[in-house]
């Protein structure tokens, strides 16, 4: 492989600027979400029809919606809702997730059954599948939060699965066996601390896919009431104005992009930074 | 001489897999080993002495026969009434690098096996780590460290101390030296040596490398296709083997000495599948010796005296050779 | 008659650009191989014998790796003298494969996994005759043969998974004699296979070099393939060589107290103690970072106060080299 050093060099220094660059981002938003009472300049809820669908200014920065409602607080406390949605749906996904995929992995007996499920639960489109469950579930956040972590625990399943099955064949786990170590603490010390790193890659990859289907479902119709301001109902309620007032969907659109986009980023940095080999090819 | 065995195995037998794809690893092994005695394993890859050794220590299933360690059978144990097994019987492996949890700690790698077996706690437990890490040669400093922080030399003195730390009885060593430079390997052995003379530790020791299971060894099993070729002093093995195979391993491996004679006679062919070995003798496809009787019947073990036994049906040293054809 | 070696390796060094700074696993090789003759390059792992040929071949990883000083000469077959450490890269891969070839230790990763092993000898075969798609696969089966597999003109048509490892060695070895080389550097051909197997390879190398007349640099760790094999040997310790001479010589008097004490680190050199116990001599510790003086010190039972100091040169008389101030005394 005859690479020109110069383009390996710019490769090198782009990811890891990109990847910084993505953290600040991510750090900036969620801090924004944390603070929104101190940083967002009004209340989300806050109608004043006289300053209907206002475009981006002085006083309102990103505009107003239909109820004069100001974007960039709604953006600011949908950040909140959006991003508490995301995070609920990988820290559910992750635990469950993470539990089936050491039990399929380690015991033979349970893995057919466990990776049937996720299988038959993979088969389907994520959105589809979601808008299902929503559907039968009832609209609620706490349903969507259900919803999309029955959606993506079978993908942390299958990656710690298959981390668990190259791992437990590994002598230091044959070692712990032969000195007598419980078959729990096996599963939780050798082989949990050595899957932590790809399901942490895993997680940002989730949160990213979460915040987008919880756009997606709400902009469907199926996700949560439209009363809760989050990044999905702003976008879904304001799709009727967007022709003459393009800011009611477009910054919520844009703070959408820029959270998966980030996430995506920083996964993929982790991914790169935690996996040694890659780190050597570097 | 007769002392009762700490290890006895009969008929050891082990098959992976299912009728199309029956890999027949181990077939129909049995030997014995006395307290503080070293058995040495030889064969090429595939012979299956990875295999016997984690059979013996109950870490994989097996086929057929009895194990019995101190006179008890453990073959058909369950896990829980394993436990004098777990605290008498250790393992160190090949790979210095895999065999370490690059996770944790040289404390906590040792320490879990003072922890399984409830062998200490507290100061005791941390004084007891750094008691061990100096019996293999590295100072008590080093207990804080990562594996990644050491050199496969010394990550296989960790593995040792690991092993040693529930004083066990009986160890096996699955090819301990083999990813190790001469320098270290030299090292390693002498620390093996060591060990063997103040615990009083018997070993299954398993090993490609003739020269290093001649110097560790009392006896030696030669193993071809999951099969014993041939079982005896290390001394009879070595200077006088009676069956073929262990006479083409002998030739085979080269001497470090340019004055000895060069490697002439050599094996033809490459070891068989275990999925499909040989009818009668494993060993026919590639003995020099081989006649039409050996594809037909199965060679038995035979005594040479003193516990020599192989498996040809021929004995050169009596002028038992075949027929010429 | 021309006495010129046909590989001749001047003061080498060898840098590599890391993450943690420049390195320099290699700092001072000379070596030489003639026609004909085999040479063991032997040391410990890392000690930098791979290194060493990745530079002759040209094949060290871009852009991290360079040759940073010395010189790689090497004689071609139309007499002329080139140095491969500052041959243009296009020179340098039309030498490749016509007039030196290289085998490696695990033949699987150099051998393409998707076309038959006859596709690919017939492919390097085309790349340096004119012959065409039938002729040159007339001849991989030539080659096979050469390489003494079994049923040749069935197993032009397999692929390297559904061969053994030491059959997959012999085509490495087919592929690299395809070319006809002048010289054949192989490192550690014969590490990842059994010693049946092993002693097939050697034999068969052994072979082939004197029929064609090669030069050999054959890099191993194992001393007894040394003993086996080679007509000189190289001993490298921390990326210099630290003792040249005959096979005889470096076996029966070692100068360098490296070579003498890895020798007897063999087990099959194990002296009995006093309590009647067989023992190995072993070597201290472990190849250590390389500071002023003597690499070795570190772990040398000769070491004194001269050896810590300044840089030591390869002393060279007649056939023998050695790198130690203190060979003399230290042998006496
Ligand atoms: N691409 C690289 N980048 C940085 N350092 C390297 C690279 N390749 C090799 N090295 C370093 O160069 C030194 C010599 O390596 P080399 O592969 O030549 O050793 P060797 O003598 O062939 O060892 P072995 O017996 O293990 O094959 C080592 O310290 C190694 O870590
Ligand atoms: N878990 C397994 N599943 C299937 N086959 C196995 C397994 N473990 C070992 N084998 C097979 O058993 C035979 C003996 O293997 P092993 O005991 O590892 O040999 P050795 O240690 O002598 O190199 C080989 O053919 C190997 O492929
Ligand atoms: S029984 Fe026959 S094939 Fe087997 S080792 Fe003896 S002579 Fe060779
Ligand atoms: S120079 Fe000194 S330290 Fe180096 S090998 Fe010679 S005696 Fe030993
Ligand atoms: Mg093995
Ligand atoms: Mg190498």
């Amino acid at each position: 492989m005859d690479r020109s050093p110069i383009l390996l060099f710019f490769r090198r220094m782009f990811r890891r600027k990109l990847v910084l660059v993505a953290f600040v981002v991510l750090f900036v938003i969620m801090l924004m979400a944390l603070l929104a009472p101190w940083v967002a300049p009004y209340e989300p809820t806050a109608i004043k029809v006289i300053r209907r669908l206002k475009p981006p200014g002085e006083l309102n920065w990103l505009g107003t919606d239909e109820f004069g409602r100001d974007v960039f607080s709604r953006i600011i406390y949908g950040a909140r809702a959006s991003l508490g949605i995301g995070f609920a749906v990988v820290v559910v996904s992750m635990t469950v997730g993470t539990l089936f995929g050491l039990l399929a992995g380690y015991f033979r007996s349970l893995d057919g059954v466990v990776m049937r499920v996720v299988d038959a639960l993979m088969a389907l489109p994520d959105i589809l599948l979601a808008i299902f469950l929503v559907a039968v579930l009832g609209a609620s956040a706490f349903n969507v939060v259900l919803a999309l972590s029955i959606v993506y625990t079978p993908r942390v399943v299958r990656v710690v699965r298959a981390s668990t099955l190259v791992i437990r064949e590994l002598p230091f786990v044959e070692a712990a066996r032969a000195l007598g170590v419980s078959t729990r603490r096996i599963l939780s010390v050798h082989i949990l601390l050595n899957v932590a790193s790809p399901v942490l890659v895993q997680a940002t990859f989730i949160f990213a896919y979460a915040v987008l289907a919880e756009a997606g479902l709400s902009f469907l119709g199926a996700g949560v009431p439209p009363e809760l301001p989050t990044w999905g109902t702003m976008i879904a309620s304001g799709q009727q104005y967007a022709d003459d007032a393009f800011w009611v969907v477009l910054f919520p659109g844009l703070a959408i992009v820029l959270a998966a986009l980030s996430l995506q980023i920083v996964g993929d940095g982790l991914r790169d930074m935690l996996d040694p080999k890659l780190r050597k090819a570097l | 001489m007769s002392a009762s065995p700490l290890l006895a195995v009969e008929g050891l037998t082990k098959h992976f897999g299912r009728a199309p794809h029956l890999v027949r690893a181990v077939e129909d092994v049995s030997f014995h080993i006395a307290p503080g005695e070293v058995l040495g394993l030889v064969g090429e890859s595939g012979s299956g002495k990875s295999t016997i050794g984690r059979l013996v220590l109950r870490l994989i299933e097996s086929t057929a026969g009895t194990i019995r360690f101190e006179g008890q059978d453990i073959s058909k144990l369950p896990e829980r009434q394993l436990k004098f097994l777990r605290r008498n019987a250790q393992m160190v492996f090949q790979d210095p690098y895999a065999s370490l949890n690059p996770r944790l700690r040289v404390r906590d790698i040792i320490g879990e096996a003072i922890d399984a077996h409830r062998l200490a706690s507290g100061a005791k437990r941390t004084e007891r780590i750094g008691e061990l890490l100096e019996t293999v040669g590295l100072p008590a400093s080093h207990m804080s460290r990562f594996p990644h922080e050491f050199s496969g030399g010394q990550r296989q003195r960790i593995g040792v101390a690991r092993a040693l730390a529930v004083e066990p009885k009986l160890i096996v060593a699955d090819e301990p030296v083999s990813a190790l430079d001469v320098s270290v390997q030299a090292q390693v052995i002498n620390l093996m040596q060591d060990l063997r003379q103040r615990f009083g530790l018997a070993m299954l020791f398993i090993s490609h490398d003739l020269d290093v299971v001649e110097l560790m060894c009392d006896r030696i099993a030669v193993l071809y296709l999951g099969r014993v070729m041939e079982i005896g002093s290390s001394e009879e093995i070595s200077q006088r083997p009676r069956h073929p195979y262990t006479r083409a391993l002998l030739a085979a491996s080269p001497k470090a000495d340019p004055d000895a004679p060069k490697i002439r006679r050599m094996l033809t062919g490459d070891i068989p599948s275990p999925m499909a070995p040989p009818s009668g003798c494993v060993f026919r496809t590639r003995c020099p010796m081989a006649t039409d009787e050996c594809a037909r019947s199965v060679p038995k073990l035979r005594s040479a005296g003193d516990g020599h036994k192989f498996a040809c049906h021929y004995d050169t040293a009596n002028d038992e050779r075949p027929a010429a054809a | 008659m021309d006495k010129s070696p046909l590989l001749s390796i001047r003061d080498l060094e060898v840098r590599f650009r890391t993450e943690e700074g420049e390195v320099t696993p290699v700092r001072g090789v000379t070596l030489s191989v003639g026609a004909g003759e085999t040479v063991a390059l032997v040391g410990e792992s890392g000690s930098g014998k791979s290194v060493t040929s990745l530079a002759t071949m040209g094949l060290l990883p871009r852009p991290a790796g360079r040759v940073s000083g010395g010189q790689i000469l090497f004689r071609k077959r139309s007499g002329e003298t080139v140095d491969l450490a500052t041959l243009p890269s296009s020179d340098l891969r039309k030498l490749r494969g016509s007039e030196i070839a290289m085998i490696f230790q695990e033949p699987m990763t150099s051998l393409n996994p998707v076309l038959t092993v006859g596709e690919q000898i017939a492919e390097s075969v085309r790349l340096h005759m004119s012959l065409g798609h039938a002729a040159a696969l007339k001849r991989a089966e030539e080659m096979l043969e050469l390489v003494e597999i079994p049923n040749a003109r069935r197993r032009v048509h397999e692929y390297p998974h559904q061969m053994s490892g030491g059959m997959r060695q012999r085509v490495m070895i087919a592929l690299a004699m395809s070319c006809n080389p002048s010289l054949l550097i192989a490192d550690e051909p014969t590490t990842a296979l059994d010693v049946t197997i092993q002693a097939q390879i050697l034999v068969l190398i052994e072979r082939l070099q004197k029929e064609l007349g090669m030069g050999v640099l054959f890099i191993t760790h194992n001393l007894g393939v040394v003993a086996e094999i080679a007509d000189r040997v190289t001993v490298m310790y921390a990326g210099q060589v630290v003792e040249t001479g005959t096979v005889g010589a470096i076996f029966r008097t070692p100068r360098h107290p490296y070579t003498s004490a890895l020798l007897n680190c063999l087990p099959a050199r194990a002296q009995r103690g006093e309590d009647g116990r067989r023992v190995v001599q072993s070597i201290p510790g472990s190849i250590g970072p390389v500071g002023d003086g003597c690499a070795f010190a570190p772990r040398c039972s000769q070491a004194a106060d001269v050896c810590r100091t300044g840089s030591i040169m390869l002393e060279a008389e007649m056939e023998r080299s050695v790198r130690c101030v203190r060979w003399r005394e230290a042998f006496a």
